[in-house]
């Protein structure tokens, strides 16, 4: 056994001010160590926490007793005891999930993830592996790099570690051998540049036996590197890259005691700040300057934590709460950054995703996607390519399952601030949420945008939507008439527009006439066109409401998940979904254009209520019942609830 | 002592600077997204340094949640005094619950063992929060602490029923927390996952958050019972339901962890001020929660199964 050389009981017992003060200035370094069962990852870690003097007597007995009953050593002490916790796991004899270990060295403390090994828990290390600095890569010295080697190399420079450390393990059982070690390191550089890993540290280690982990080892004359604890005390840690990048804070929280004080709170993500600092605000693109660094007064010795009242500066990794100067819009969600150098913004992007969920991605449906501070809904394209993890092998694929990597598009329903992954893992790595069960069924990292709308975002508008709607006085609304063909939508549409139009509102009617003939007449009528024309529809008339006008829409639209998108798309309270219910056999009976008899003969193919549903709306803001109600009564009627109940007075 | 400003050098934020960013950011989050929450108070340095937090995280707007204090009316008497001295300087609502079942039929940790933490703080938890509905409740528990909770999720999903499945929690990446559920379902999140207790120690040294005076060694009246060493908090009572007047000796003792009076162990010591309880508890060679029973239960897996059961 090696003495415990990190911890110094000398000068605990002898000055613990000094020593206390010593270690208050520690920074924090957060690794990973994988590799398959037998790799010797468990007894590593135990060993490193042994080492580390973190093992109290009460568990080392329990260990050894332990060791004599479940180990694998033999009766000598059996380390991976001391790591493996679940129950089950114990059983089992693998690790299944990701465990979370601490130690500290007078340097540095230490987080590190345990994660499991084998391929059908590749979501589980890209978990561990999403806030690591570091990973430590076990090879097994008996057997060299393996598919497991390669798919962990892979996935550890997928999420972006920065600093990977190719630990060759178990070299007492290969007699410390260099050749076999050159070998293997040589086998794996060639590997590794591959896949694009630009450097990687080798050292020969017995975590059983101890050497190289704490103390250079007698066995390895002919290596002169870093011990794996030297190691991990010296390399730079993520916060440091981070504080030097440029400033972003995605706001969390507005802080609002009472009338005097308005604060955004948020961990800054990248840069530092100071008052007097230019930021904007994303995506409006307002600006602003930072007036105020608030944190609470602390009633401790300060200046060790972020506890000093206000400060006078801070940086990437800090929880703050920020004042500024000018009364801006500013909510969760928004990411107050550089003025100059701000984020992008944009709805349509590519990225990678990991598959964590038992049940497959599918193409086109809604799932939450989470970023930071914000929450939007976001369709997910048909996967590029998927690739094999063992391998490296780009695959075609339609779908992803559990542990399934893919590149594939995502469309958001409203643009999100971003960056690429590569540049901030704060604004470029999301989860993906099932809507339904609420589980996490997905990790993605942004690659890049796909359309340019962030140019367009940047600027923020000096003549504002409340400005033209001012100017008209009136609020903006969209009166969005969804029914069957022949239900009626168009003339209640048209009688609607009349009594607005003598009440002074401008308003404008959008319908297939004035739609279909121009601006959609590229599409036809399949499934996939039919979203395309209402999405298009549900733009020109987001543009015209914030022009400041009354929008009246008469499209059959008949899925219920594209009335939603248009109602996703426009501000709480302009979207009224006015049902036309007319039952099909009247609409059939009616067919004032002979568009059913068409139908019905083959004539005309996915015609709604005839061979493509109409997904009736659930809850409505008016139902027009045509059976019971005049179209004049009818637009009466609406036109009373919408001016005189329902729209907000200018 | 040294006030060296740690902001001079910017690329290194010390870990007690990026530990508490990281519970500070938790918490918003959870403000943020619950519709409900609270935080479990038990009045334990851990809870205190939870709190403590919550304070900085919310300044200057007291934290948005009450303070929940699940009691077992077996608790150390200066604990109760430092819950209402906390609950007025914090500004926060003070919940206190107790179970009216465990009440009634009398359950204590000598007659009952394991009963006595079932039905007061197990079950008086899950009452609490279906009580007041609550859907997020803060605990203050830390992955150092026991195995079963090195692999817990900082937002650990519960289900209606409160239970807890190891095998099946939600992936946790970066620091994207996911707290969507389903209505009836709840999370207990917990903002201080990640450190170790003397990180704990450190932090209540830099920035003298208040902690019960037990921490500290002082003479106090004790008796042994069943190879333990205790404190006569209430000897009258103690009197009650042992059935007999245990042998009072003067100790100089102090606590490394406190719970419920009759189950937390006490430890002679001479350390009397914060320094030397940190020194202490560097040099000692026995883990923090020896003191407690609750861990010996059921094997190796006794916490693993009560949390399954819905135990913090």
């Amino acid at each position: 056994m090696t003495d415990p050389i990190y911890q110094t009981e000398a000068l605990i017992a002898e000055d613990i001010e000094a020593y206390l003060d010593l270690h208050q200035h520690k920074s924090m370094l957060r690794f990973i160590t994988c590799g398959s069962v037998d790799d010797g990852k468990s007894t590593l870690i135990g060993r490193l926490l042994y080492d580390s003097k973190m093992i109290f007597e009460d568990q080392l007995a329990a260990l050894e007793n332990d060791s004599k009953k479940v180990g694998t050593q033999g009766g000598e002490i059996d380390f991976a005891l001391l790591v493996d916790g679940l129950a089950a796991e114990r059983e089992q004899g693998i690790t299944i999930d990701v465990a979370y270990r601490f130690f500290s060295t007078e340097k540095r403390k230490f987080i590190v993830a345990d994660c499991p090994g084998h391929e059908q828990y590749t979501r589980n290390m890209v978990t561990g592996a999403s806030t690591a600095d570091l990973a430590v890569i076990l090879i097994d010295a008996r057997k060299g790099v393996l598919t497991q080697t390669r798919r962990h190399s892979y996935l550890a420079h997928l999420i972006g570690i920065r600093h990977i450390v190719l630990a060759v393990n178990k070299m007492d059982l290969i007699g410390y051998d260099q050749a076999r070690y050159d070998a293997i390191v040589a086998d794996y550089s060639a590997f590794a540049a591959s896949i694009g890993i630009a450097g990687f540290t080798a050292m020969p280690i017995s975590g059983f036996k101890g050497d190289n982990i704490t103390a250079p080892s007698a066995n390895t004359p002919w290596y002169s590197g870093p011990t794996l604890m030297g190691h991990l005390e010296a390399v730079d840690v993520n916060t440091a890259a981070e504080a030097a990048g440029v400033f972003r804070m995605p706001v969390q929280w507005v802080n609002r005691p009472n009338l005097d004080f308005r604060g955004f709170s948020g961990l800054i993500a990248n840069g530092t700040v100071k008052p007097g600092d230019a930021v904007r605000v994303l995506p409006s693109g307002k600006t602003s300057t930072v007036t105020r660094i608030v944190t609470m007064p602390s009633a401790g010795f300060a200046g060790e934590t972020a506890g000093d009242g206000d400060l006078e500066q801070a940086v990437a990794g800090q929880s703050v709460t920020l004042c500024l100067a000018d009364e801006i819009d500013c909510s969760r969600g928004d990411v107050l950054a550089a003025s100059d150098a701000p984020p992008q913004v944009a709805d349509q992007f590519e990225a990678n995703l990991v598959w964590m969920a038992d049940e497959p991605l599918v193409p086109g449906r809604a799932y939450w996607l989470k970023l930071a501070s914000q929450t939007v809904s976001v369709t997910v394209s048909q996967p590029k390519c998927t690739i094999n993890v063992n391998t490296m092998e780009r695959l075609a694929a339609k779908t992803l399952e559990l542990n399934a990597i893919g590149l594939a598009e995502i469309t958001t329903d409203r643009p999100i601030v971003f960056e690429p992954y590569t540049e901030s893992r704060t604004l470029g790595g999301f989860i993906l949420i099932d809507k339904i069960s609420n589980a996490t069924v997905a990790a993605g990292m942004l690659n890049f945008s796909l359309r340019r709308a962030q140019n367009v975002h940047w600027q923020a508008l000096d003549v504002t939507r409340e400005a033209h709607a001012r100017m008209k006085g009136q609020s903006p609304a969209v009166l969005w008439f969804t029914g069957l063909s022949g239900s009626g939508k168009s003339t209640i549409a048209n009688l609607v527009e009349k009594k607005l139009h003598a009440l002074g509102k401008h308003t404008f009617l959008l319908d297939g006439d004035n739609v279909r003939h121009g601006l959609n007449k590229d599409l036809g009528f399949t499934e996939a066109d039919r979203i395309e024309n209402i999405r298009r529809v549900a733009e020109v008339a987001k543009l015209m409401t914030d022009a400041g006008l009354i929008v009246l829409t008469a499209f059959i639209s008949p899925f219920r998940a594209e009335r939603d998108m248009v109602r996703a798309l426009l501000p709480e309270g302009e979207f009224f979904e006015i049902f036309v219910d007319t039952p099909l056999e009247e609409a059939e009976r009616r067919d004032v254009k002979g568009l059913y008899k068409k139908a019905r003969s083959g004539a005309l193919k996915n015609f709604t209520g005839i061979d493509s549903p109409y997904e009736a709306p659930e809850e409505p803001e008016i139902r027009v019942d045509t059976m019971g109600e005049s179209p004049e009564e009818a637009a009466e009627r609406i036109v009373a609830l919408i001016i005189g109940d329902w729209m907000p007075v200018i | 002592m040294r006030r060296e400003n740690a902001m001079s050098e910017l690329s290194t934020l010390t870990h007690i600077q990026r530990l508490e960013a990281e519970a500070i950011h938790i918490m918003r989050e959870v403000v943020a997204e619950a519709t409900n929450p609270v935080m479990l108070y038990s009045v334990g340095k851990d809870s205190a340094v939870m709190l403590h937090l919550a304070r900085k995280a919310f300044y200057p707007s007291p934290p948005p949640f009450p303070l929940l204090h699940v009691d077992t009316t077996w608790k150390f008497k200066a604990m109760y005094e430092l819950r209402e001295r906390m609950a007025k300087e914090s500004g926060m609502e003070l919940l206190v619950y107790q179970n009216p079942e465990a009440a009634e039929r009398g359950i204590n940790p000598f007659d009952h063992g394991a009963l006595h933490t079932d039905m007061w703080k197990t079950e008086g938890l899950k009452q609490a929060l279906d009580k007041w509905g609550f859907d997020a409740a803060f605990g203050g528990a830390r992955r150092d602490e026991e195995k079963s909770r090195a692999k817990e999720r900082i937002f650990s999903f519960r289900t209606a029923s409160h239970g807890w499945d190891p095998k099946n929690q939600r992936p946790e990446l970066w620091n994207i927390y996911n707290a969507r559920k389903n209505k009836g379902e709840s999370i207990r999140v917990f903002p201080i996952s990640n450190w170790t207790e003397l990180d704990i120690w450190q932090y209540i040294r830099l920035n003298d958050v208040p902690i019960v005076p037990l921490y500290f060694a002082a003479k106090r009246p004790t008796f042994e019972w069943e190879g333990g060493l205790f404190m006569a908090d209430d000897l009258p009572r103690l009197e009650k339901v042992l059935g007999y007047c245990p042998e009072i000796t003067e100790r100089s003792i102090r606590f490394r962890t406190l719970g419920c009076f009759p189950l937390t162990g006490a430890v002679e010591s001479n350390a009397t001020t914060l320094n030397e309880v940190i020194q202490e508890t560097l040099l000692t060679t026995t883990s923090e929660r020896q003191g407690r029973v609750i861990d010996k239960d059921a094997g190796g897996a006794g916490m693993e199964v009560k949390k399954q059961q819905g135990y913090f």
